[in-house]
């Protein structure tokens, strides 16, 4: 135990321990909660206050990685670190598999797969019988995000309502569900961007090295920096460039795009969020640039 | 009362349908520059698509496809905003009546109602609900502003008409201050910039009177401290502590503390916060305490400090009621208070609140939307304070047994107007 301190509390801590209620709240009323872990920064930091909120003890659940198959390798040895150091019950729900079952029509090699990651999602949440699945998402990232409240419940066939949510007063959050049912739970809503970096700065959270800046093959596609390996190839006369870059978001590697950026510390991606004129989304997901309403359109369908 | 927040205030708009909220709100954020390039783009886009001009501001939080659609609100948008001198959580709500629970979420933890009325239509009913809601949640600061005053061709007598309507309102309903701001939130006049059109006002303008608001008096109360306990930690060697979030005022190592509702003395003996071991553990905080004593405690339990709450099983509350299906006397439910979720019965319904009169009347059902005095007896006892002085142990909903749906706020007692 270290020295008791003085109190003194900021905007930081007063986030981490709404956060660590809500995830508290959601266990204590819930049956059979998950965390959903993607290896990105958001997720990293939910893992980091789910465990914060039950120790000594272990993680009273398992996490859920939903598995698009085109991960980034960096990713994937980061969660499987993770979950070796913190003793985590790993679950995959994968979206190759099924491809493979006739579950979902295959997109082809180079095809998009995020939007078939709802499937998985919902097919492992059924095999597992979750009642409730902790995700990252935060308000400020998409306006249907901003929308949605910290516990979303979702019905039989895992969708979103956006028009008959359930009040959620006060820190007054209610859990309950019929069996069938189930929630979403988002204890990080309130953060922004730059709250989810200082706090990782200020906790030393480990992240998967693709967030900070690196040389990699990479070429423009839909004004997009996409990384070229085992699932972008040139086409159709593109050009594969080498450029110093880094990640901002972590998502199916097929589809997330890199930021050209030499910022290689938490103080320099700090330093380069603070100024930044393009949203994190904007920047780097091409999937939210079908439509207008993407986000929406997939949460009604059971998305995160 | 410590105040760990002063920099960072949040508010709620509140007001009728029309009156022009989302699009004040579009053109704060705008002004303050708080948009990204791409989604200042993307408001564009979506803008000419529907023939609503170069830019309707509205769609910077209405982002729903039936909210652009049909040009309304349906649920609250949260929006995160900083200027030089303050941070801003931003709660969007929605005017229409048939969202009025969402209004009162997005309310229920506000400091501050940015309150938006149509100058040239005054108050209308609905903004009379709104503001009885806000005050009933405990919003004690109004900031108003008068909007569409380019429409009013910034006539000085249209401002003092709803200066004098406002004024009467919030002596009524006990709001300790209410700036009134005359405003073109589609010109942008005295939203961030100050307006020229009205060379007779002198005031702040919306920005500066959100900057001057006093805030963090969501949390402030005047209970003793409270420690709902939300799970039984086990220690390495056997030991258990008790977690939760801190409200109504600080504990300190070494101090006598009350575990309710069994009434048993113990004494704090240690307290574990997020980073580590602290001396004084302050409102907002999640902790877990060690006590002197072995105790049964468990979730649903409360610790605390003099003046201790009151451990019940009945009493009186204020209701806003958000279900289709009215409430009567001898209703059944479940009611959530902090950590506990028993089965509570209603066993009397002293009347409904009129916003128009602002009298409480008799009535023998609430209705969707209706605010009611009523009276509740539960299964098991809770631990309350008056809801003036907690907002956290003074506050419940009430949950449909089958579908579980949240179909009631609550406040335990009742608000000086009622």
């Amino acid at each position: 135990m270290s020295t008791p301190t003085h109190p003194q509390i900021d905007h930081l801590d007063l986030l981490e321990s709404h956060a660590i209620f809500i995830i508290r709240e959601v266990v204590a009323e819930c049956e059979r909660p998950v965390l959903l872990f993607s290896g990105g920064k958001d997720s990293a930091v939910l893992l980091h206050l789910a465990v914060k909120a039950f120790a000594p003890q272990k993680l009273p659940f398992p996490v859920m990685h939903v598995d698009t198959g085109h991960n980034f390798p960096e990713v994937l040895a980061y969660r499987d670190e993770r979950v070796a150091t913190l003793g985590l019950r790993l679950e995959v729900a994968s979206v190759q598999e099924a491809i493979d079952q006739g579950r979902v029509p295959d997109p082809g090699p180079l095809g998009m797969r995020n939007q078939l990651q709802t499937r998985a999602l919902l097919d492992g949440i059924e095999k597992h019988k979750f009642d409730a699945a902790f995700g990252g998402a935060r308000r400020d990232e998409d306006k249907a995000r901003a929308k949605e409240r910290v516990l979303s419940f979702r019905g039989a066939f895992g969708g979103w309502d956006p028009k008959s949510q359930r009040p959620e007063l006060w820190q007054l959050y209610q859990g309950k569900v019929n069996s069938g049912e189930n929630l979403r739970a988002f204890p990080l809503s309130d953060w922004t961007e730059l709250d989810v970096w200082n706090y990782i700065r200020r906790e030393n959270v480990p992240l998967p090295s693709i967030y900070f800046a690196h040389e990699r093959p990479v070429l423009k596609r839909d004004n997009m920096w996409l990384a070229v390996g085992e699932f972008i190839h040139p086409q159709h006369g593109e050009v594969v460039e080498r450029h110093l870059v880094r990640f901002r978001t972590v998502g199916d590697a097929s589809c997330t795009g890199a930021v050209r950026s030499g910022a290689d510390t938490l103080d320099a991606i700090i330093a380069e969020i603070s100024v930044t004129n393009v949203s994190e989304r904007g920047a780097t997901r091409a999937d939210d640039r079908f439509s207008e309403t993407a986000m929406e359109d997939r949460k009604r369908e059971g998305y995160f | 009362m410590t105040e760990p927040t002063s920099d960072l205030l949040r508010f709620a708009t509140v007001g009728s349908v029309d009156d022009g909220k989302s699009t004040l709100i579009g053109r704060l954020l705008v002004d303050t520059r708080q948009l990204f390039d791409d989604q200042l783009e993307a408001v564009a886009t979506a803008s000419a698509k529907r023939g609503v001009g170069d830019l309707d501001l509205s769609f910077v939080t209405d982002g729903l496809r039936a909210e652009r659609d049909q040009g309304i609100t349906i649920d609250v948008a949260y929006r995160y905003a900083a200027t030089p001198t303050r941070k801003f959580v931003i709660a969007d709500c929605p005017g229409h009546i048939q969202y009025t629970r969402n209004m009162a979420t997005g309310a229920s933890t506000a400091d501050v109602a940015l309150v938006v009325l149509d100058a040239t239509k005054g108050l209308k009913e609905q903004t009379r609900r709104h503001l009885c809601i806000a005050a009933l949640l405990g919003v004690r600061n109004v900031i108003v502003a008068a909007n569409k005053m380019d429409v009013a061709k910034w006539d000085e007598a249209v401002y003092l008409a709803v200066v004098e309507q406002v004024n009467e309102v919030s002596a009524r309903l006990g709001f300790t201050s209410s700036v009134v701001i005359p405003v073109s939130a589609l010109a942008g006049d005295n939203v961030v910039d100050p307006g020229f059109m009205a060379n007779w006002y002198q005031g702040p303008t919306v920005l500066q009177a959100l900057e001057a608001a006093p805030a963090g008096s969501w949390a402030s109360s005047s209970s003793g401290a409270r420690l709902p306990i939300q799970w039984v930690l086990r220690q390495h060697g056997g030991g258990r502590t008790y977690a939760g979030m801190v409200n109504g005022g600080e504990f300190t190592v070494g101090q006598e503390v009350t575990l309710m509702p069994q009434g048993v003395k113990t004494v704090l003996k240690a307290i574990n916060g997020p980073r580590g071991g602290l001396e004084v553990a302050l409102p907002g905080l999640s902790v877990d305490f060690d006590l002197t004593d072995e105790t049964d405690a468990g979730r649903s339990d409360m610790l605390a400090t003099a003046p201790l709450p009151t451990s019940t099983n009945e009493f009186e509350a204020t209701i806003c009621w958000f279900s289709d299906k009215p409430l009567v006397d001898g209703a059944r439910l479940r009611l959530k208070h902090t950590t506990r979720s028993t089965p509570v019965r209603v066993t009397g319904i002293a009347g409904t609140l009129d916003v128009g009169t602002l009298e409480v009347g008799p009535t023998s059902e609430i209705v969707l939307n209706d605010i009611g005095l009523v009276h509740l007896a539960t299964a098991e006892p809770i631990v309350v304070d008056d809801y003036r002085d907690n907002r956290v142990t003074g506050s419940f909903i009430l949950i449909d047994e089958v579908t579980n749906a949240t179909v009631a706020a609550g406040m335990i007692g009742h608000a000086n107007f009622l």
